[in-house]
């Protein structure tokens, strides 16, 4: 599990911060025009249902490793400049961040279509679950749309 | 000997979160199925019923797949990252 600034991948315990992950993003290139990010955070009501924490649980090494395909095809198949996607694991109050997706192109338009595109694909590849705590008990939450 | 790993609601399910196997050459994840069974009876009817993913080495595989010694199994509910 990653926390340096440097990786563009990562998944991690620790808050970021969305302004430093793009700041750090807008480096990897002065040809950079278009920046859209996909920023995920704990909601209060999932079905009706009052949450009041959220825990999330990841297979090492295969979580990671999916990431990196994503971000390795929404480059190439977007022709992105850069991508990042950062993923938080364990406790998570509502309201804090879960994931973070920074998809860098030269225009906007490649740059929107590949932030829909990863988050769909990091829901449908990455072997990351999430337990609601609600007032009935906890609850693992299967696939959401 | 090969690894199964359990996550999420199968780790509950099953008390741990992984077992080891002995396996015979040219085993299929579907034969390795009944060696979970005597484990976790509810999770290795559950392979059977393809009602979980299976990776191997970290990559998602169908249940003819041969496994072999040192392979890592898992176990995968259904995902539900992002948000």
């Amino acid at each position: 599990m990653s926390t340096a600034l440097e990786s563009k991948i990562r998944i991690q315990r620790e808050d970021f911060s969305v302004t430093d992950e793009i700041e750090f993003m807008k480096k990897s290139s002065r040809n950079i025009g278009g920046i859209t990010i996909f920023l995920g955070t704990g909601r209060e009501l999932n079905k009706g249902e009052s949450i009041s924490e959220l825990n999330f649980e990841h297979y090492p090494q295969m979580a990671e490793k999916k990431l990196g395909e994503i971000r390795e095809k929404g480059i190439k198949d977007f022709g992105l400049i850069d991508m990042s996607i950062i993923h938080r694991i364990g406790h998570i109050e509502i309201g804090e961040n879960i994931v973070l997706i920074i998809a860098c192109g030269e225009h906007r338009q490649e740059t929107f279509k590949a932030c829909e595109w990863a988050i769909a694909e990091l829901k449908r590849t990455t072997p990351i679950w999430k337990r609601e705590t609600t007032t009935k008990g906890e609850v693992w939450v299967q696939a959401t749309p | 000997m090969v690894t199964v790993k359990y996550f999420a609601n199968l780790k509950q399910m099953a008390g741990k979160d992984e077992d080891q196997f002995d396996i015979k050459e040219g085993t299929t994840l579907a034969q390795l199925s009944d060696l979970i069974k005597q484990s976790v009876p509810k999770i290795g009817d559950m392979v059977r019923e393809k009602k979980v993913m299976i990776s191997l080495n970290y990559d998602v595989v169908p249940l003819d797949t041969v496994v072999k010694d040192g392979d890592e199994i898992a176990l995968l509910p259904p995902f539900s990252g992002g948000i």
